[in-house]
């Protein structure tokens, strides 16, 4: 698998987790993360929110139908023994568990399921999930007020339950992050659910001290035998990176994300060396181009840009490796990743006579947006303007804040943008970006429009034989290349300490921080009782 | 001494409209929202349908003026709204918040007071000398220091090095977790009530009526008690009124280097994410505070010092 293959040169930490699993877990001990992505949790009642950050603590407490299985690369059944696919892929039918209990005491049936979506389809609470259970049939006509229930969800029996798609996909890839968990239909209702969440999760809700941590405990009911290992789970908001340098080097806390800084500095520390671990996520940062620009609609100029930006020099030097060179848009761990290709040279000259041939031999001036963020924002754009200036290529840049730059993109208010956005772990998801059906408003900010493209992506939507569907993927991914809507930067490298002691550890490609908790354990040496 | 008390309550009310109506305006007109914030991690593509029907719900596409004029009678029954993030009441928000920000600020208010005060006194009895030399280098050290970094400082002395100190994080509650948070959040009050101490003490000291007591044969311990330390006193207290409530203010960038569970974090996160009802709540409580305060340094003015009840 390719996730193996990158996992095995990227990550140094391999060695801990390798060990973790030759040793026998201990039980006992408490599991100290932190959630670094800056603010405080959204909610507790997690169907209201989309944020990386949120869905940390949400592993613990919560289950899907799938899980996202790290070390294979793809979403498998969780709640789910088995899916039966009939209907020319249409139909699925899963044999649910029959083990698994809330953390009231309740045990959870094909019930709980169909609440819990007909839940997210209520059009008038808009949860963001309802992209992922649009995806069933009957469930658009649920969100706009025409139907009470979502058709397409049949109960067979208490432990099996039918779901008809409207699209041949695969559900694993809608069903298995934290925004489609399974509330308990008596109580999900309540308001006291959003104070005292109930889930299927290994772990227990105790506290929340808003701004500050969410504390778990152990369910004994959970559905794995003899998992959770640890007692108790710790998730502490740490959104500064040098309190939490702090605090990992004090041993207060097991896992600390790192930036390019601390990513220099632990790897020259002989004594924190050991503790890196790191993956390529899917994420893709890129400069998105607006072809309504008069030079950005040819393709030729976009080429210009690609050649003209040297990004192996910012990846280095400013990015300081914590990245990997982006070739086209799909990341190193998509499923549809093409290894044999090769991303834009860097060649000025090039750059030159491409920028000439379309027409702008003296180049010309744009206005790029961008965010503050150290990693794919205006310390980047800053380095990348005297490489465009070679090529007789102006930037004029506008800052706004990330929570800005969304909106920016979305509504396609821009010459030029910097953004970092997830490209998996769906490579079909990913490149329907580029689809012309996509409204720029949802994630074609770049109003990309190409029929060769729109056909071989649909083919690949239709095929029953997944070998193919990744030829045709992957075809597509190497005509955005030679399209270019986008100039490819890179993918991110994500990079966490984790502590010795904390065993099990998964190189989840969707985000590093998202853990299954079950499978985390602590040794003797922890200092946390 | 009540008809002050009610004139000075009073004066507070245009105050409140006024900081109403500007968070408000300003919050309407800066670019961003809380749809766009959703997605500022770029982790799933923006939903349309959903996008659409959260400003529907969220009646983002009012007009400015029915948005403020149902914000501001809302206000008037005491609903300070709904979060757009959480989707809690702001005030269950609000109220989860107050206590550890109470917390933080009393603790470092404390640490200023029982420090500056007297810092500023022996330093201003004996001018020139060491102390008072190192008391000014002090002050003008915490009061030029950012507190981010400082408070970087101490978690690397006392949690780091020595072990003392948890680094970050509420715990309990208990005082161990607070030490760290509230010194690096009152150096700058102490620092300011040192040097404030020192020139009050020091102009009073020259005043004809101290004068006057020490030709009396008074000792100087009951000069300095009852003439230099009571008239010191007003000018001390107004210092104290104004960093007090500037305080919660200023707790915004320690709270989140601490992990500390209280209002300026929720106001930060909040600004951050465009939760505009819980940026107005944050705000007029910190607001709030600082009028409350501060009417309640005026009142006791009026207690020291009767001459001002009647100005």
């Amino acid at each position: 698998m390719m996730f193996k293959k990158i996992a095995i040169v990227a990550g140094l930490g391999l060695a801990l987790s390798v060990t973790a699993e030759a040793q026998t877990p201990r039980k006992g001990g408490t599991i100290r993360m932190t959630a670094p992505y800056g603010s405080s949790f959204t909610s507790m009642d997690i169907h209201t929110t989309q944020r990386a950050q949120d869905e940390i603590f949400a592993k613990g407490l919560h289950r899907s139908l799938y899980i996202w299985d790290s070390a294979e690369g793809k979403p498998v059944p969780e709640l789910a023994k088995e899916a039966i696919v009939s209907g020319g892929g249409l139909v699925y039918t899963f044999k649910l568990r029959d083990d698994a209990y809330f953390h009231h005491g309740r045990k959870m049936t094909a019930d709980d399921v169909i609440w819990s979506y007909n839940r997210i389809m209520d059009g008038a609470k808009a949860y963001p999930g309802a992209r992922f259970v649009r995806m069933i049939e009957g469930a658009s006509e649920v969100e706009k007020g025409k139907a009470k229930e979502i058709s397409g969800l049949k109960k067979i029996d208490d432990f099996t339950l039918e779901m008809k798609l409207t699209e041949k996909v695969d559900p694993g890839f809608y069903f298995f992050t934290a925004l489609t968990s399974i509330y308990p239909a008596d109580e999900g209702a309540k308001d006291s659910f959003i104070q005292k969440p109930i889930g299927l999760g290994p772990f227990k809700f105790v506290e929340h001290v808003p701004g500050s941590r969410v504390v778990l405990e152990r369910f004994d009911k959970f559905y794995k035998p003899g998992k959770p290992y640890a007692d108790k789970m710790i998730v502490s908001i740490m959104g500064e990176a040098a309190a939490r340098d702090v605090a990992f080097r004090n041993k207060e806390i097991d896992t600390s994300v790192l930036g390019p800084a601390q990513y220099v500095a632990y790897q020259a520390d002989p004594a924190l060396k050991g503790t890196i671990v790191e993956v390529a996520e899917v994420f893709t940062r890129y400069m998105g181009i607006n072809p309504s620009f008069k030079p950005f609609s040819d393709k030729r100029v976009r080429q210009a840009i690609n050649h003209a930006i040297d990004a192996d020099l910012i990846i280095s030097k400013l990015v300081k490796n914590k990245a990997y060179r982006a070739t086209s848009w799909l990341p190193l761990t998509s499923p549809a990743y093409d290894k044999t290709m090769k991303p834009y040279a860097f060649d000025p000259a090039k750059a030159k006579q491409l920028l000439a041939d379309a027409g702008y031999p003296t180049g010309f001036e744009f206005e790029w947006t961008a965010s503050q963020n150290e990693s794919w924002g205006l310390p980047i754009v800053e380095a990348i303007i005297p490489m465009l200036d070679r090529v007789g290529i102006k930037v004029k840049v506008k800052q706004v804040e990330t929570a800005v730059l969304a909106e920016v993109a979305r509504k396609g208010e821009f010459q030029a943008f910097i953004y970092s956005q997830a490209t998996g772990p769906d490579p079909q998801a990913a490149l329907k970006c580029f689809h012309s059906a996509t409204p720029q408003s949802a994630c074609n900010y770049t109003a990309f429009k190409n029929a060769d493209f729109d056909k071989l992506l649909d083919e690949a939507g239709q095929t029953d034989d997944a070998a193919k569907r990744v030829q045709l993927l992957q075809k597509a991914n190497a005509l955005l290349y030679d399209e270019a809507p986008v100039w490819f930067f890179n993918y991110n490298k994500a990079v966490m300490a984790v502590q010795p002691w904390l065993k099990g550890i998964q190189l989840n490609a969707t985000e590093l921080t998202h853990q299954n908790v079950e499978d985390l354990w602590v040794d003797e040496t922890s200092p946390a009782k | 001494m009540l008809s002050f008390a009610i004139r000075r309550i009073l004066q507070t009310v245009p105050t409140v409209l006024a900081v109403v109506l500007v968070i408000f305006v300003l919050f309407s007109v800066v670019p961003g929202s809380i749809i766009s914030s959703m997605n500022d991690d770029g982790r799933g593509p923006t939903d349309p349908q959903v996008v659409e029907r959260m400003k529907k719900q969220l009646g983002l596409d009012d007009p400015v003026y029915i948005r403020f004029s149902s914000y501001v009678a809302k206000l008037a029954t005491g609903d300070f709204g709904t979060s757009f993030r959480t989707r809690e009441p702001v005030t269950t928000m609000l109220a989860k918040r107050m206590w550890p920000t109470l917390q933080l600020i009393f603790a470092s208010m404390t640490f200023a007071i029982v420090i500056g005060v007297p810092l500023g006194f022996i330093a201003a009895l004996r001018p020139g000398s060491f102390v008072d030399t190192l008391s000014m280098v002090l002050a003008v050290s915490g009061l030029s220091m950012a507190k981010f970094w400082l408070g970087l400082l101490l978690m690397y002395l006392f949690a780091l090095k020595l072990g003392w100190l948890p680094s970050f994080g509420y715990g309990d509650g208990g005082l161990k977790y607070l030490v760290l948070p509230a010194v690096t959040l009152g150096v700058s009050p102490m620092a300011l009530l040192a040097r404030t101490t020192r020139a009050a003490v020091l102009e009073i000291m020259t005043a004809d009526f101290v004068r006057t007591a020490r030709s009396k044969g008074m000792s100087e311990t009951r000069v300095v008690k009852w003439h230099v330390m009571r008239n010191a006193l007003v000018l001390i207290l107004t210092t104290i009124g104004l960093q007090f409530g500037a305080l919660m203010g200023q707790a915004v960038v320690v709270e989140k280097l601490f992990s500390w569970p209280g209002i300026g974090s929720l106001l930060v996160d909040s600004v951050l994410q465009r939760d505009l009802p819980a940026v107005q709540g944050s705000i007029l409580v910190v607001v709030l505070f600082f009028l409350t305060i501060n009417t309640m340094i005026d009142l006791l003015y009026a207690v020291i010092d009767p001459r001002i009840r009647y100005a």
